[in-house]
């Protein structure tokens, strides 16, 4: 049933490797031209240049580019720029600074936020972001429900938004939710013009609706490519933001290139400008020679294994520690991942705010996992894979991502006597045996710029992903719902990560990241706080 | 001749029938699940709600038994309603509808391509008095039908694209992004038809009614074009319908190398998010393109060569 799904995964990936050695033999021939230089990204050698149009390559069109229903990396990119958002998020601190909003209050149980709107800004269309209109956009994203799944997940709890004059509002919650503040600066909750909201959710994934961001939507082809124009009236950037007035580019054409080989090609060639899918083994000719690289770890839960604990293997704690200590994460990274990636630190990747830094727990320690597994009766058989009780300690983990790192913990986990199976599927088969819960660990990440989202996943009152009772760990996340301290609330989350880690809850391997290659020629396109593409400040050498 | 065509359009629909049915029971059986996919953000499918999951399977008939889902999506099929998208909403005849003329255009001009470019292979491979030249040319077929479409494509982008900056390697923009993919798609069947046609040339050529013509002192070239290839093209033009489901299946990869819109990028979209809407009028579609084909070909047929009859009905054998 599933052979002809893996054989049109694994050609383009033949593909890939083909073209990448043609590639690099053509790197070599024409040998080194032009010195790139890594700060091009920075723009600080240069006086920003208004005009012209950014060619960059997507993998994939998923159908939907309206902001407050995607949640696919590609539309996200798209979707982010089209719309502003009651706050930002620092890249650089992680602090919650003014966007559309001045100036806020929150409640001291975190269920009542108040927001001070700024004057003078307005939708694409020209209404004004009043605060009826905010109070239009969040009834609609909870009326939206399952197709704007993460929105609706911030809102968790909405009571309703009252309005107390054009430029005041309040969102109530029926229960604390720390985590809304920062959810303000997504692009779940970036705002459309009232107009929008009365669209079918079709008519706005298609990009018919009228955003409040730099850009908006030209037009969109499906499969093809999207072409985003600048607001020229545009003039309410965030505080993070290091310009005013109108964005630089005149257009943004994201041109859909699903082949990864034809990515590298192109950009190589010069017939696109930039892209943040480049394979790890295509990178380094885009490192200097005309192009450069800019990384950026994703926040949020770094990959890691998941123990389901209502399964007899994984409800074994010396099991599960044995495993996050029997794994060498530094290892992972020198041998299949690239210089600019990070084992993982934490339960959260450092880029998350507030995440605590874990690393001692985390440190590479077969004899200790050994002595654990030892002691809990395991003992190594013929074969080498210890068992218990005529049970193997063997498991299969399914899972769609980049199968090189788990590969390594697979080798790693044998020396300690563990049997990690892997079950590289496409995400749809992977997405059905999640549901029907059978497995002992499961395997991903989670791209969220809030802490919060350790709750929302572990809690045993919240997702529960452990499948496992309530014990300390749980009222610890659950108080950092309602914590609106920010030291409060990092030691609460801390403490609780540490936790995760020492029972054996979370095992965290390496952090997800986004990496920016381009051409010379595009100076200034960064990362926001949630590590999503920023057009804004982005510009590109007149040709 | 009524009652042939009216007996072949009842076993067109019956194949129309089945390849929706089985296409509908296999999407079915996969392990998946399209509701958790139509949420899923980005692959990270943990993050979404049960809840608001069973909102979605709930809001796409998906909670209802297999055989109600079934005789549902039939009777919309029937009346060319496969209902909406589980990915973007929008209905998904009309998805198809959209991505169905770039297909038209590229599997078109690929088409033209294959049938001239194998033809000239096919007689080049006879014509040559050298016998060594004629080998290497009737070797050429087989090389051509041995190469993998994405390879064909791959080293083209590199080489006239990526390299030498000759043609664009992606989009659909202008006469020049088609060049590339219609070259590529066009090798594989236009070898194959090469191989049939070079070696029913050389059958040919050597019919009593060549000899005459020789015979009669027609030159070389005149026999080949004039008498020889006119018989020799009927076996070839029975390869006519399978050269058109090649070519839909050749699209699926053609598309994606050059990212090209189409019917084959949407192919391979829908069945990776289990669009089951999507990929079930595409598969209608399909099977209704190779039907036709298949029933022009055979009724075309005749009318090239008086000396073929139809297939006797089973009531004409016995008689």
């Amino acid at each position: 049933m599933t052979t002809p799904t893996r054989r049109r995964g694994a050609r383009p990936a033949a593909a890939a490797t083909l073209a990448t050695t043609a590639l690099l033999l053509a790197a070599c021939s024409s040998g080194a031209s032009g010195g790139g230089s890594g700060d091009a990204s920075t723009g600080a050698d240069a006086e920003p240049v208004a005009g012209g149009d950014l060619r960059f390559a997507i993998t994939v069109d998923s159908r939907c580019i309206d902001p407050q229903q995607v949640g696919n990396n590609d539309a996200i990119a798209v979707a982010r720029q089209t719309v502003a958002s009651l706050t930002a998020q620092d890249p650089d601190t992680g602090e919650i600074v003014p966007w559309l909003a001045e100036s806020w209050e929150v409640s001291d149980d975190a269920s009542s936020y108040t927001f001070h709107l700024r004057e003078g800004a307005t939708y694409a269309d020209g209404t004004p972001i009043d605060a009826e209109s905010v109070k239009t956009n969040f009834d609609a994203i909870v009326a939206l429900g399952a197709t704007a799944s993460l929105g609706s997940q911030y809102l968790v709890g909405y009571e309703g938004t009252t309005v107390a004059d054009p430029q005041t509002l309040t969102v109530d919650f029926a229960q604390p939710s720390a985590q809304f503040l920062q959810a303000t600066s997504t692009f779940s909750l970036g705002l459309l013009s009232p107009a929008s909201a009365e669209l079918t959710p079709e008519e706005r994934c298609a990009g018919d609706y009228v955003g409040s961001g730099p850009f908006q939507v030209e037009s969109y082809t499906q499969d093809q490519e999207i072409v985003l124009a600048k607001v020229d009236g545009y003039d309410w950037p965030s505080e993070a933001d290091e310009h005013t007035g109108a964005a630089y580019l005149d257009t943004v054409t994201f041109q859909v290139i699903p082949e990864s080989s034809v990515r590298a090609g192109s950009l190589a060639s010069g017939q696109i400008d930039a892209t943040a899918a480049i394979a790890a083994v295509d990178q380094p000719q885009f490192d200097g020679n005309g192009f450069w690289l800019q990384q950026r770890a994703n926040p949020g839960v770094a990959y890691q294994l998941f123990p389901k604990e209502s399964s007899p293997l994984a409800s074994d704690e010396a099991v599960r520690v044995a495993i996050s200590k029997g794994i060498d994460r530094q290892q992972i990274v020198d041998t299949v991942l690239t210089e600019r990636d990070q084992a993982a630190t934490g339960v959260l990747s450092h880029s998350t705010p507030l995440a605590a830094d874990l690393g001692d727990l985390l440190a590479y320690d077969p004899d200790g996992a050994e002595q654990l597994l030892d002691d809990a009766g395991w003992v190594e058989g013929d074969d080498g894979i210890r068992e218990k009780d005529g049970q193997k300690l063997s498991t299969t983990v399914t899972f769609w991502q980049d199968p090189a790192p788990l590969e390594l913990v697979q080798q790693q986990l044998r020396q300690i006597g563990v049997d990690l199976q892997l079950q590289h599927v496409e995400i749809a088969e992977s997405t059905a045996i999640k549901e029907s819960g059978d497995f002992d660990f499961d395997y991903y990440n989670l791209t969220r710029s809030d802490p919060d989202v350790l709750r929302l996943i572990f809690s045993a009152n919240a997702r529960n992903i452990n499948d496992r009772p309530a014990e300390e760990v749980d009222d610890l996340l659950d108080r950092s719902a309602a914590a609106t301290d920010p030291d409060e609330r990092a030691g609460l989350i801390e403490e609780a990560s540490r936790l995760l880690v020492e029972r054996g809850h979370a095992i965290p391997v390496y952090e997800l990241s986004t990496t920016i290659a381009a051409a010379d020629r595009v100076h200034g396109l960064t990362f926001e706080g949630s590590s999503r593409l920023d057009f804004y400040g982005a510009w590109v050498d007149p040709s | 001749m009524a009652r042939y065509v009216a007996r072949r359009a009842a076993q067109g629909l019956f194949v129309l029938w089945a390849a929706f049915t089985i296409a509908f029971f296999v999407l079915y059986l996969l392990p998946s699940d399209p509701a958790a996919l139509a949420a899923g953000s980005g692959g990270e499918v943990a993050s979404v709600d049960p809840a608001l999951l069973d909102d979605l399977r709930a809001r796409y008939g998906l909670d209802r038994p297999v055989l109600v889902q079934y005789a549902d999506a039939l009777r919309g099929a029937v009346r060319l309603d496969f209902g909406p998208s589980y990915q973007s909403g929008a209905p998904a005849g009309s998805l198809v509808a959209q991505a169905l003329p770039q297909t038209l255009l590229l599997t078109g001009v690929a088409l033209t391509l294959a049938v001239l470019g194998g033809t000239a292979l096919a007689v080049a491979s006879v014509l040559p008095r050298s016998r060594w030249l004629r080998q290497v040319l009737s070797a050429l077929p087989a090389v051509g039908v041995a190469l993998p479409t994405f390879f064909i494509g791959l080293v083209l982008l590199q080489w006239l694209s990526f390299r030498a900056g000759l043609l664009p390697a992606i989009g659909n923009a202008g006469w020049q992004s088609l060049v590339l993919p219609a070259v590529t798609l066009a090798i594989p069947p236009g070898a194959q038809l090469a191989q049939v046609l070079s070696r029913s040339l050389r059958g040919t050529l050597g019919e009593p009614y060549v000899e005459t013509a020789r015979a009669k002192g027609a030159g070389r070239l005149r026999v080949q074009l004039g008498h020889a290839l006119r018989n020799a093209a009927i076996p070839a033009f029975t390869m006519l319908g399978v050269m058109v489901g090649g070519l839909l299946g050749g699209a699926v990869v053609t598309e994606t190398v050059f990212s090209r819109v189409g019917l084959g990028r949407l192919t391979v979209q829908s069945v990776n998010t289990q669009d089951v809407p999507v990929v079930l009028a595409i598969v209608v579609l399909s099977a209704l393109v190779f039907v036709v084909t298949t029933l022009v070909v055979d009724l075309v047929y005749p009318l090239l060569d008086p000396r073929i009859e139809r297939a006797p009905t089973r009531k004409a054998v016995a008689a």
